[in-house]
């Protein structure tokens, strides 16, 4: 470990502790930040990155530990104390208000005015300046910001904290919700950052991101650091995940045989359309096999499949599962036919937080477990226990309530869900966003195994990588149609985004 | 599917055993985390008001006689408040209760409705409730079909049947004079009111199939993520409008009462029950934005304001005094379960978030 007194450092962490009732969430961090550097934090969930973010910028107080900021103590006591030492963070979730203007909200809290009235047109002018150096000159500040994808608020979250007076930015996973293009202008404004000098926390889970634009690296592991301002440059990733997880992480994508030639179909889409997002899709799954949706946001992969399940009601085209036609818009008529789906935001869309794990585990099955109107409670968390076992989500205690489990083992409550139902067709959307590297692992190997029982899985991920290592067809799809279609054996990565950029450009 | 040897847990087993094991939060706070916890501060709350009526008001006040007035008077919006509490355990809520119990209470004083009660006088419950039922469906189906948010669609119905309530009673009251009516209520069972009983009753039900059955685990449900019980195959639709179809006849079998208490029928009953049925499902420990729901808590709550109003009363303190301490309560009883369940959340989420 390297101990760096660097005299310029910007920010100085020593032995940060915090806790929340007995739970330690910080046991000790030590950290240091130059100006005009990218200094990244690593870690798995739970490993205390959140904590030490929400220390830094305001939000909790440590119990013990120093911060220096321009090498005096200091406390940060709230979020505008944190604002006007110069500190500006970026959280995970979007602060953004949906229903405020971009300059509207990029001056929250800080409006420019002269006696109680707004000078618009003073927000207006900045705010263009801000989306200019953000590489977004096309936002116009007066667009409501609840019409802007996820990845263009995110910038208007972005240029909110550029326009306080900042010398450090907290990026928390800002990587998350973009694609690779626009990840690559991601980079772009931090590189401009760093080099007006404004140093840079980031926080991803995503190894290869870190390569190509951290300086320095922090590893977090159970509220320690276990790897304090290592340089990227002397740092080869193999290093970084045993410091990580405490173990090597060599094949991710487990090999499969390949799936045989006379299984039967079960899953068919002939012509799906929805109006204004996508067009005559049609695909087909068979017993056993794993088929990818590989496209940038937009593309309307998640659409495809939530129009598949009934969530959307297709405008039109037919959805057959065992060669019966579905009901369109209806996700009971789904369920009945043992269709499943583990939607794209967990936490919003999937699970019940605030109640017992079982109680998420059976949300499908509960009636059945029934007898007649009556619940059978204990039935059910037999069954959870069973499937928790079985999915080796530790402790398995089906009475614990699902907000407190990790983003990992809350996919896997998603997976159990459906396994106790029963299911023929599996439709994963982002089935390892927000879950760690040691959890990503398992959850790929469990999906390999219920597509070797015999399950039809449709997988989308946001990231190529991941839809080429577990499918074994994949189809590639840009503005809502399906450009190519072929096993994954034949094409990379290289080739997708290839096809996705020229499809996009026609 | 299952072995039928299992009993279903009591709620008071469960609820320890759902504790984190991995944070252990003081015994105070676990107290009040649990939902029987929560109930433990309302009853904590109704003794110390007890207390104070005794204090002032002494025998008057201390007697039975005067402990099944209260029960009397808690009855009708006790009612209506265990209706309300599925409403709002699904995250929505009906304004319009009110209204429609003095309609149902209109519809069913009748002469046409009372004459033809005459030889079955249960006639007249059936008819306040279908007019309840009927109102509730009507809510339902505008709410769940129609998209139109829970607050809005019933403040047009507590608008809407009261003033067709009005011009049903040309703004006359209908006297009841079926016989058998009145005296079935006036009777009692073990010395204690029909009308209490059924107060008993309705909240007995309500907490069975709020926590033994699968429809009030899909209540549950959907006031706790509506997209994620859509999206586990729930029926969401279907079931929002079966909970206002409830909090509905609930309003039906409160008029019920209120016509028997009242001996008349008119369209001014249930002015503002609503709004007492809400507070006392607040003050109960339900969960205004959904996902939470406990009858016991309500019918606490319903206690405690009944009890209030005696004591007040008791001491012949004038109701506008009331009104304030009533305000007082609500806003403190919420207050006291918000910092308890902040506790709650930020020792068990707090550890676990990195």
């Amino acid at each position: 470990m390297i101990k760096d007194d660097h005299p310029a450092s910007l920010l100085e962490v020593r032995g940060l502790i915090k806790t929340f009732g007995s739970a330690r969430a910080l046991q000790g961090v030590t950290l240091d930040v130059r100006p005009g550097e990218v200094h990244c934090v690593l870690g798995q969930n739970g490993a205390g990155k959140s904590t030490l973010i929400k220390t830094l910028s305001g939000a909790h107080q440590p119990d013990e530990g120093e911060i220096r900021w321009n090498g005096e103590v200091v406390t940060i006591d709230n979020p505008v104390a944190a604002l006007e030492l110069g500190i500006a963070t970026m959280y995970q979730e979007l602060d953004v208000v949906d229903g405020l203007s971009i300059a509207e909200n990029i001056f929250l809290g800080h409006e420019l005015e002269t006696g109680g009235v707004l000078k618009r047109r003073e927000a207006n002018k900045r705010t263009r300046a801000l989306m200019q150096r953000l590489g977004h000159p096309q936002l116009s500040p007066t667009r409501e910001v609840g019409t802007l994808s996820p990845a263009n608020q995110q910038i208007v979250s972005m240029a909110r904290a550029l326009s306080h007076d900042i010398q450090l930015m907290i990026m928390d996973e800002p990587s998350a919700v973009l694609d690779t293009e626009e990840v690559n202008n991601l980079f772009r404004v931090v590189d401009e950052l760093t080099n007006q000098g404004i140093a840079v926390i980031y926080i991803s889970h995503r190894l290869e991101e870190i390569e190509r634009i951290g300086d320095r690296i922090t590893v977090l592991k159970d509220g320690k650091s276990v790897g304090s301002n290592l340089a990227v440059a002397d740092t080869p990733t193999r290093e970084l995940i045993p410091l990580m997880t405490g173990t090597d992480v060599e094949h991710a994508f487990p090999q499969r045989a390949p799936v045989a030639d006379d299984a039967p179909t079960i899953l068919e889409v002939s012509n799906l359309s929805l109006a204004g997002t996508f067009d005559g899709v049609n695909l087909s799954v068979k017993a056993g096999e794993i088929v990818g949706l590989a496209g940038l946001v937009g593309s309307g992969r998640s659409e495809i499949l939530e129009t598949i399940y009934g969530h959307r009601k297709a405008t039109t085209g037919t959805v057959k599962v065992h060669g019966k036609t579905l009901r369109p818009g209806s996700v009971s008529a789904a369920v009945s036919a043992n269709m499943g789906l583990s939607p794209e935001e967990r936490k919003s869309q999937g699970l019940l937080l605030e109640e017992p794990i079982y109680r998420n585990a059976t949300l499908s099955t509960f009636a059945r477990f029934a007898k007649g109107a009556l619940l059978d409670e204990g039935a059910e968390r037999r069954a959870t226990e069973e499937q928790m076992k079985a999915l080796e989500l530790r402790p398995a205690e089906p009475n614990r309530i699902t907000r407190t489990l990790s983003g990992g083992n809350q996919q896997k409550i998603m997976l159990a869900r459906w396994l106790i139902h029963g299911t023929d067709v599996l439709i994963l959307d982002e089935p390892t966003r927000g879950v760690d590297v040691g959890a990503r692992v398992e959850i790929y190997g469990l999906i390999r195994d219920l597509a070797a029982a015999g399950t039809a899985i449709l997988v989308v991920s946001s990231e190529i990588e991941e839809v080429l290592g577990l499918a074994d067809r994949v189809l590639v799809l840009a503005d809502g149609h399906v450009l190519d279609e072929r096993p994954t054996s034949e094409i990379d990565e290289h080739g997708v985004l290839d096809l996705v950029m020229k499809g996009s450009a026609a | 599917m299952s072995e039928p040897t299992t009993t279903p847990q009591s709620p008071a087993s469960s609820e320890v055993s759902t504790t984190p094991s991995a944070d252990e939060p003081s015994l105070v706070q676990r107290a009040f985390s649990s939902s029987a916890g929560r109930n433990i501060g309302l009853v904590i709350g109704l003794i110390l008001l007890v207390i104070v009526g005794a204090v002032t008001a002494g025998d008057n006040f201390m007697n039975l006689d005067n402990m099944l007035v209260i029960a009397r008077l808690a009855s009708v919006i006790g009612v209506v408040a265990i209706g309300m509490t599925f409403v709002i355990t699904a995250g929505g809520i009906d304004l319009s209760v009110g209204s429609v119990l003095g309609l149902s209470s209109v519809v069913a004083s009748l002469g046409a409705i009372q004459t033809a009660a005459d030889g079955f006088w249960p006639l007249m419950v059936f008819v306040a409730i279908a007019v309840g039922v009927l109102a509730g469906l009507t809510n339902g189906l505008i709410i769940a079909y129609g998209k139109v948010v829970a607050f809005i669609a019933t403040v047009a119905m507590l608008a809407a049947a009261r003033g067709l309530a009005e011009l049903i009673s040309q703004r006359q009251t209908q006297v009841v004079t079926n016989n058998g009516f009145l005296d079935f209520f006036r009777g009692d069972l073990l010395g204690i009111s029909w009308v209490v009983w059924i107060f008993a009753l309705t909240a007995l039900a309500g907490w069975f199939v709020l926590n033994r059955t699968t429809f009030g685990r899909r209540t549950v449900a959907i006031g706790g993520n509506a997209t994620a019980a859509r999206l586990a195959g729930v029926a969401v639709k279907r079931h929002t409008v079966y909970l206002y179809m409830i909090a509905g006849a609930c309003a039906g079998i409160g008029a019920t009462m209120t016509l028997a208490r009242t001996t008349a029928g008119t369209s001014t009953h249930g002015m503002l029950y609503e709004l007492d049925a809400i507070a006392a499902v607040v003050v109960g420990g339900t969960l205004l934005i959904g996902g939470r729901g406990t009858i016991g808590g309500t019918v606490l709550g319903v206690l405690l304001f009944a009890t209030l109003n005696n004591v007040f009363t008791q001491n012949n303190l004038s109701s506008s005094v009331q009104l304030v301490a009533k305000g007082i309560i609500i806003v403190g009883a919420v207050m006291l379960q918000q910092r308890f369940a902040n506790r709650e959340a930020s020792s068990s989420s707090g550890g676990g978030a990195g």
